[in-house]
C-alpha cells in the first residue's frame, strides 16, 4: 500500500502545545459528561437510573422514536407525582441499532459504566434474545416491551420481565376464536422469517385447530426483503383468510403488492398491526385494506368508549385522535406497542416501592417483588386495560382489540377477555437462583 | 411445538398456479429488479471506470434520491404525476450537486488515492445515512405513483407502473450509451478512462471530468431510486441492498464496461426473480455470490471487462 500522500506518516506531525491543551480539555470534558457522573449508591437524593435500550437506529427506528416519547412522558408523570420512593427517575438512553450484538453491549454498558438500576424498553425479539444473557450475567433486572413469547417461554433467565404487554402466544390464542368464526376456516399465514414470526408460525395452527379451522399454508419471508409479489403465488387458491404479520420498513410495500396481486377478488385479511405501525392507514395504495381486520394492542384511533385514563394517556404522550403526533398528522404512532413502555415503568415503580428499593444492592429484592405481583387494575397507570401477571413466567396478560378498517380509520369491533389468552406455564423462573 | 402443516410449501404451490403463469410472474419481477439494478450499477461502474474509485457511498446516493423524491412530491400538490415528474428532475439534480460537493471537498483532497477514497466514501456513507435519519426520520414513507394502472392477466394482477419502470430504465440506458459513444463529452470521458496522463497532456481538464463523472454516477443511482420509490418507499437504510447488488453486477460484468454492466444486471435480476420464486430468496443470493466468486477466479476482469494494462 503506497502511502504517497504521507497519510500515515506520523513523523511529520508534531504535537503543538495548543493541540496538547485541546486534547486535555476534551479529556476533562468527557470525564465530566453526564454518563461519567458517579453518585454514591446510598445517597437517597440520587435519581433512580433506568437504562433505556432504545432502537434509535436500524430497522426498529420508527418504533424507537415512539418508545422514546412514551417513556419520557411516563417518567415525567412519575416524577411530577413525586418519583419512586421519593427519588426522581432518570432515563439513560443508549442506542442498540436494533442489533442483537450491540444490544448485549448496551446492557453491559448500563450495568458497568452507567451503573443504572435496571435496563428497560427493548422491542425487537432478536435483540431481547441477544441481550438477555448479558442481563443475567450482570444480575441486572431487564424489563422488555417486546410482545414476543420468548420471556414467557422461560427460555431466557430470571432477570428478564415482560409486565407491560401481552405475549404473542396469548394474543393469538385469544383471537383465534374470532378469526375462525368471522373471517374463515382456511388460513394462509405470512410472517417474517425470524423469532417473532416463529411465535406466530408455531402458535396459530394449534389455536385455530381448537376452533375447527386450519392453517393451510405458511409463508416465511426474510426480514430484509423489499419486494413481495414473488411470494404470493404460494398462497393456495382456496385460502379464505390471509393472516399477515410483517415488520420493518417494507411493510407498506407488502400490503400494496398484495393489493395489486389480488385486486378486489381478495380473500379476507387479518393482520397484526405490526404490519402497519407508524404507517398512515390512508397512504396511497392502502385502499385495498378497506374492510379488513387488524389486531391492535391499544387502539390507534380514539374510540367512542375510551376511558378517562386512556384519554389522559394519549394527551400525555402527545397523540391526537387519529393516533398521529399532535401537530404532525404524518408522524403516525406505534400505538399498539408503545403503551407497554408506559405501563412497564409503572410496574417498575410499584415493584421498587414494594421492595423498598434503595440501590443496586437491592436488585434481587426487586426481582422477587416483581414476581410477587398478581394484577394491575385499569387506570391512569394501566390505560390499555386491566392485566394479570404470572410471576413464574414473568409475563402479563391483558385484553386484545380486533379493529376493522372503515372509512380510513380503525374501529374496534371486538375486545377479548384476559381469560381467553391464558395458557399453561411452560416453566418457572422462580426456581432459578438469583 | 406445532410444526408446519404437513407437506410444506412445495405441495401447496403445485395446486396454486401453473408453471407458465408462475414463470411469467417470476420473469416480470426479475425484469423490474434488473432495470433498476442496471441504472444503479452503471453509475458505480462509470465512477470506477473513469476515476478508479470504489464508491462505497453509492447506495446512499440512491437512498438520497428516494428521500428527496418523497420531499419533492409531497411539497407539490395536485395530480400525483406532477409531483413525480418534478421529483424525477429535481431529486437527481440535487443528488448530483451533493456528489459534486463531496468530490470537491473530499475526494480531490485525497488525490483520488484508491485506498484513502475507500475509507473516505465509507465515511460519506455514514454521514449521509445519519443526516437522512436526523432530517427525514426513521419511517418508510410512500411516494404516489404517477399513474396506478393494474394490468389484469388471466392468472394474477400486475402493476402497470412496474412495467413502465422497465421501459423508462431501458430508455435511460440507451441515452447514457449514446452520450458515451456519440458525443464530445462521452469522448472526453472515455479518453480520461483510457489514459489519464495522456488525456491531461491533450488539454482535457481531468479534475473537472472527474467531478462531472462522480456527479453523473450519483445521479444515475438517484434516478433509479426515484423510479423505484413508488413501489418500495423511501427509507434511510434502503441504500444497502442496491450497493451490494451493484458491486455483484459490476464485478460480473467487468468494471467500467457499460455493456457488461447491463448484461450482468439482467442476468442477476432475472435469476434473482426466478430462483426466489421457485426456490428461495436465500438460494438466489447464494448463487449470485457464487457466480461472483467464479468470475473472480476464472475471469477476474469480468465477462466484458478488459484486462488491466
Amino acid at each position: 500500500m503506497a502511502d504517497k500522500n504521507g497519510f500515515f506518516d506520523l513523523s511529520k506531525t508534531t504535537l503543538s502545545r495548543r493541540t496538547a491543551l485541546k486534547g486535555m480539555a476534551a479529556g476533562a470534558g468527557l470525564a465530566l459528561a453526564p454518563g461519567f457522573v458517579r453518585y454514591s449508591q446510598a445517597q437517597s437524593s440520587a435519581p433512580i437510573k433506568i437504562g433505556f435500550q432504545l432502537h434509535r437506529t436500524g430497522i426498529g427506528a420508527a418504533y424507537g422514536r415512539w418508545y422514546d416519547r412514551t417513556s419520557a412522558a411516563a417518567v415525567k408523570a412519575i416524577n411530577d407525582a413525586g418519583g419512586i420512593n421519593g427519588r426522581k427517575v432518570e432515563l439513560v438512553i443508549e442506542d442498540d441499532g436494533t442489533d442483537p450484538a450491540r444490544g448485549a453491549e448496551v446492557v453491559n454498558k448500563f450495568a458497568t459504566q452507567h451503573k443504572t438500576d435496571i435496563v428497560f424498553g427493548t422491542l425487537f425479539s432478536h435483540v431481547v434474545i441477544g441481550s438477555a444473557p448479558a442481563a443475567g450475567e450482570n444480575k441486572i433486572p431487564y424489563f422488555v416491551v417486546s410482545e414476543g413469547h420468548h420471556v414467557a417461554s422461560t427460555k431466557l433467565n430470571r432477570y428478564v420481565f415482560q409486565p407491560g404487554i401481552t405475549d404473542v402466544k396469548s394474543q393469538i390464542q385469544s383471537m383465534a376464536p374470532w378469526i375462525a368464526a368471522n373471517a374463515g376456516k382456511k388460513v394462509t399465514q405470512i410472517f417474517p422469517d425470524f423469532a417473532f414470526g416463529y411465535d406466530h408460525r408455531d402458535y396459530l395452527p394449534p389455536a385455530l385447530k381448537a376452533q375447527g379451522a386450519d392453517v393451510i399454508a405458511q409463508i416465511a419471508i426474510p426480514p430484509t426483503e423489499s419486494s413481495f409479489t414473488k411470494y404470493f403465488p404460494q398462497i393456495p387458491a382456496e385460502t379464505e383468510v390471509i393472516y399477515h404479520v410483517m415488520v420493518g420498513p417494507a411493510v407498506l410495500t407488502f400490503v400494496k403488492e398484495l393489493g395489486e396481486f389480488y385486486g378486489s377478488q381478495r380473500p379476507q385479511l387479518f393482520g397484526f398491526m405490526d404490519s402497519l405501525e407508524a404507517v398512515d392507514i390512508n397512504s396511497p395504495g392502502l385502499e385495498f385494506l378497506d374492510g379488513s381486520h387488524f389486531w391492535e394492542g391499544s387502539p390507534r384511533y380514539a374510540q367512542p368508549d375510551d376511558s378517562a385514563a386512556q384519554k389522559a394517556y394519549r394527551a400525555a404522550v402527545g397523540i391526537d385522535d387519529n393516533g398521529a403526533a399532535a401537530g404532525d398528522p404524518k408522524d403516525v404512532s406505534t400505538a399498539s406497542h408503545m403503551f407497554g413502555c408506559w405501563e412497564t415503568l409503572y410496574v417498575v415503580k410499584k415493584a421498587m416501592e414494594d421492595a423498598g428499593y434503595k440501590g443496586s444492592e437491592d436488585r434481587a429484592k426487586l426481582v422477587e417483588a416483581t414476581e410477587a405481583l398478581k394484577e394491575f387494575a385499569e387506570g391512569p397507570e394501566h390505560p390499555q386495560g386491566p392485566k394479570t401477571f404470572n410471576g413464574k413466567i414473568h409475563q402479563c396478560f391483558g385484553i386484545q382489540n380486533i379493529s376493522k378498517v372503515e372509512g380510513g380509520k380503525l374501529k374496534v369491533v371486538h375486545k377479548t377477555k384476559i381469560e381467553d389468552g391464558l395458557y399453561e406455564p411452560e416453566g418457572d423462573y422462580t426456581k432459578q437462583a438469583l | 411445538m406445532a410444526g408446519r402443516p404437513e407437506g410444506g410449501a412445495s405441495r401447496i404451490r403445485s395446486r396454486v398456479m401453473h408453471f407458465g403463469p408462475h414463470l411469467l410472474l417470476a420473469a416480470l419481477e426479475g425484469l423490474v429488479t434488473s432495470a433498476v439494478l442496471a441504472l444503479t450499477a452503471l453509475g458505480l461502474s462509470l465512477v470506477f471506470g473513469v476515476m478508479r474509485i470504489v464508491n462505497v457511498a453509492h447506495g446512499e446516493f440512491f437512498m438520497l434520491g428516494a428521500v428527496l423524491a418523497w420531499a419533492v412530491s409531497t411539497a407539490i400538490s395536485g395530480h400525483p404525476a406532477v409531483g413525480f415528474v418534478a421529483a424525477l428532475v429535481i431529486a437527481p439534480l440535487l443528488v448530483g450537486l451533493a456528489a459534486f460537493l463531496a468530490e470537491w471537498l473530499v475526494l480531490r483532497r485525497l488525490n483520488y488515492n484508491p485506498e484513502s477514497t475507500i475509507v473516505a466514501t465509507i465515511g460519506m456513507l455514514y454521514i449521509i445515512q445519519q443526516l437522512a435519519l436526523t432530517f427525514y426520520g426513521p419511517e418508510a414513507r410512500p411516494v404516489e405513483p404517477p399513474f396506478s394502472y393494474r394490468i389484469l392477466l388471466p392468472w394474477f394482477g400486475y402493476s402497470g407502473y412496474k412495467l413502465s419502470v422497465v421501459a423508462a430504465s431501458a430508455i435511460l440506458l440507451v441515452l447514457t450509451w449514446l452520450v458515451l459513444t456519440r458525443t464530445k463529452v462521452g469522448l472526453i470521458m472515455r479518453a480520461t478512462q483510457y489514459d489519464r496522463e495522456t488525456a491531461q497532456a491533450f488539454g482535457i481538464p481531468v479534475e473537472r471530468v472527474y467531478a462531472g463523472v462522480f456527479a453523473i454516477g450519483a445521479m444515475l443511482a438517484a434516478i433509479a431510486a426515484v423510479l423505484i420509490v413508488p413501489i418500495s418507499q423511501a427509507h434511510y437504510l434502503m441504500g444497502q441492498d442496491p450497493l451490494l447488488l451493484s458491486f455483484i453486477v459490476v464485478i460480473i460484468g467487468g468494471l467500467g464496461s457499460l455493456r457488461g454492466t447491463v448484461v450482468a444486471a439482467i442476468l442477476i435480476g432475472l435469476s434473482d426473480g426466478i430462483i426466489s420464486v421457485f426456490f428461495s430468496p436465500t438460494l438466489a443470493k447464494i448463487i449470485a455470490t457464487l457466480v461472483v466468486a467464479m468470475v473472480l477466479v476464472f475471469r477476474p476482469q469480468g465477462l466484458f471487462g478488459t484486462a488491466p494494462r
